[in-house]
């Protein structure tokens, strides 16, 4: 079978006054159908950039993308095929149109809604928003009379009226509430045991993603550190970054005694990145290679890493 | 040693579409070198109860209407304005804000932002307010503080901008520190750093920390006492391990719940998460009786039509009428 999404080698870089922004520099990886893939990193690390190089939303400088086992060209029938849920549903929708006409301007904008009649395209909006929780009669409001939680139904409704293979969610939760958040991240897992849909998830929330994702691949600066199962990852972490990544989340638990940091100093600038591993700089295993060589990728286990302590 | 009592605080925004209480009856003290987190989500009023002790609400419309702030004796609610600017803000209580992308001024050198407090509160004569400044900087672990002294706040990351202002806070050696969401913009491996270095001021300073947040994870790691709000008020309060081994408050077990956890156990993931029906009260027309007994599993007819008291039950205090 085919990944439904494959990623070769992808770069995406940005000139800019200051020299070549290097935001995603050479990432692989492949997306199973059905399954919720996540991509986490802190910021900077070009989680977002790659999430919109896919959509082409942004340009990719090099590399190839698969969909569904074609070389992705964006026509009308990717976009009817990928759709996307952004972070704060405060600015993605706009707030003087009514949700009816939210939910039905994919349709039009993707001539889905030619051959449908205007009882059609009613009763299709009425089906979406039945999907993530809202009563029919939201239709007929705006967007500023619903709250942060309502919003982002809203958001996955619109997604979703193309009956779409993939959806890329992009921090889906982290505008929202604390206490609307399991609602959201429910409603999201509902949505995909019915429709088995495939979700790019982006998070920087690593419980989240444990909680959330079946693969994961945790990026920094540019690049894959380390991919594989996400039980797998979060047990047992080796790459030095996503161990102290891991370890550096606080537990909501008063018992256990936080991790000094790991690593020391702050990201690095996708303007110059370092040479060789762009995590030599903070890395507290540093052989003498890493600042020479970028490290090829290594299977260890079910992961696949990058990082010459295991090569 | 009670640094701070806080007793029925009642602080009112007055918009021209309403009154909204912002802070509806909240009471709390901190000793020195204690840190008490307030936690809550955006709207329950945690942020205006730390702009309440500075005297800063947004004027016109913020005013205390009712209630006590007690520092080391002093009222404060009485103060004017400008006793508040000269006496105390600053120097006996200062704060940490939480995006350190607009706490500082990006036309001024930090040298010259580190130093203002220090000239504004007075200093000894034997060094200038600048090597004191870098003195500060030096304490918070800014690298080569000598010479980034003289940089300009886009020429720092995110996390040592918020140590400057971390440096800030504590050059005057305040007796308070409100820290309102101080790690809330910045990444998990920088955020750690931080938490380390409030600890270490803590350490130093003796310092009571009020530490404002709405991430659990953050503040079980911090804080050794914690008051959770909704809607205004306290719902409940205790001891850190206490509220997070047994939460009494439906919210709380509600919030605790809701959250994933990290866990380095493989466990089964995509388990359904435990949620909160309902969304927060619309601070405008807050609900009669108990604010959370129209989300709450529990709620009986009391509920709905008085408000519950915080009343002190075995070590914590609790606002609920089912619990108590």
């Amino acid at each position: 079978m085919h990944p439904l999404l494959k990623l070769d080698d992808i770069k995406c870089h940005f000139p800019s006054k200051s020299g070549l922004v290097r935001a995603v520099d050479g990432v692989s990886l492949e997306v199973t159908a059905g399954e919720t893939f996540a991509l986490v990193g802190e910021s900077g690390c070009g989680k977002s950039t790659l999430a919109k190089t896919i959509l082409g939303l942004a340009p990719k400088t090099a590399g190839q993308i698969e969909f569904a086992g074609k070389p992705l060209i964006f026509d009308k029938s990717f976009r009817q095929r990928a759709q996307v849920v952004f972070q704060d549903p405060y600015s993605s929708l706009n707030p003087r149109l009514k949700v009816s006409v939210i939910l039905s301007e994919p349709l039009w904008a993707n001539k889905t809604a030619h051959g449908l009649n205007r009882q059609q395209i009613k009763r299709r909006v009425a089906e979406v928003l039945e999907l993530v929780g809202l009563p029919p009669t939201a239709g007929s409001l705006y967007p500023h009379e619903f709250s942060g939680g309502q919003r982002q139904r809203i958001a996955i409704a619109r997604a979703l009226i193309l009956d779409p293979e993939l959806i890329i969610l992009d921090e889906p939760i982290s505008a929202l509430d604390v206490s609307i958040r399991a609602q959201i991240l429910n409603l999201l897992q509902d949505i995909q045991d019915e429709l088995n849909i495939t979700y790019l998830l982006i998070a920087h929330d690593l419980a989240l993603v444990q909680h959330a994702s079946d693969r994961v691949a945790v990026m920094y600066l540019g690049r894959i550190v380390e991919t594989g199962p996400t039980e797998e990852i979060f047990a047992n972490p080796r790459h030095p970054y996503t161990q102290a990544l891991l370890s550096a989340v606080p537990a909501p638990d008063p018992t256990v005694i936080r991790n000094s940091s790991l690593i020391q100093g702050d990201v690095g600038s996708a303007l110059s990145p370092p040479t060789g591993c762009h995590f030599h700089p903070r890395c507290p295993h540093k052989l003498a290679k890493c600042d020479q060589e970028q490290p090829h990728y290594v299977k260890q286990g079910q992961a696949n890493l990058s990082c010459w302590l295991y090569d | 040693m009670t640094l701070l009592t806080v007793k029925d605080l009642k602080t009112h925004l007055h918009l021209r579409r309403g009154v909204v209480k912002a802070v509806n009856g909240v009471s709390f003290t901190v000793a020195a070198g204690e840190t008490l987190g307030l936690i809550g989500e955006s709207g329950s009023g945690k942020t205006m109860t730390g702009l309440s002790l500075l005297g800063l609400l947004p004027q016109p419309v913020g005013r205390i209407v009712d209630g006590s702030i007690n520092l080391l004796g002093r009222e404060l609610t009485d103060l004017d304005q400008a006793t508040y600017a000269t006496e105390i803000r600053g120097k006996e209580i200062a704060m940490i804000s939480q995006d350190p992308m607009t706490s500082l001024n990006p036309v001024f050198s930090i040298g010259n932002q580190v130093a203002a407090p220090i000239k504004r509160h007075g200093y000894d004569a034997e060094h200038t307010a600048l090597e004191l400044a870098t003195e500060e900087l030096r304490r918070v672990r800014v690298p080569s503080a000598e010479v980034r002294v003289r940089d300009f706040p886009h020429q720092f990351s995110g996390g040592m901008r918020q140590r400057v202002v971390a440096a800030m806070a504590t050059s005057c050696r305040p007796k308070m520190l409100i820290a309102d969401e101080p790690t809330s913009a910045l990444d998990v491996t920088i955020q750690v750093q931080l938490m380390d270095l409030l600890d270490q001021l803590q350490d130093e300073f003796g310092i009571g920390l009020l530490f404002i947040t709405h991430d659990l994870g953050v503040a079980a790691s911090l804080c050794d006492r914690v008051a959770v709000m909704y809607a205004g008020s306290v719902v409940e309060s205790a001891p850190v391990a206490e509220l997070y081994a047994a939460p009494a408050h439906p919210y709380t077990r509600g919030l605790l719940a809701s959250v994933p956890k990290l866990s380095g156990a493989k466990k089964r993931n995509k388990e359904r998460l435990y949620s909160i029906p309902g969304t927060p009260p619309d601070p405008l027309h807050l609900p009669e009786g108990c604010a959370f007994a129209p989300r709450c599993e529990l709620a009986t007819d009391q509920c709905r039509s008085e408000s519950p008291p915080l009343v002190k039950i075995a070590g914590r205090e609790i606002a609920c009428f089912e619990v108590s």
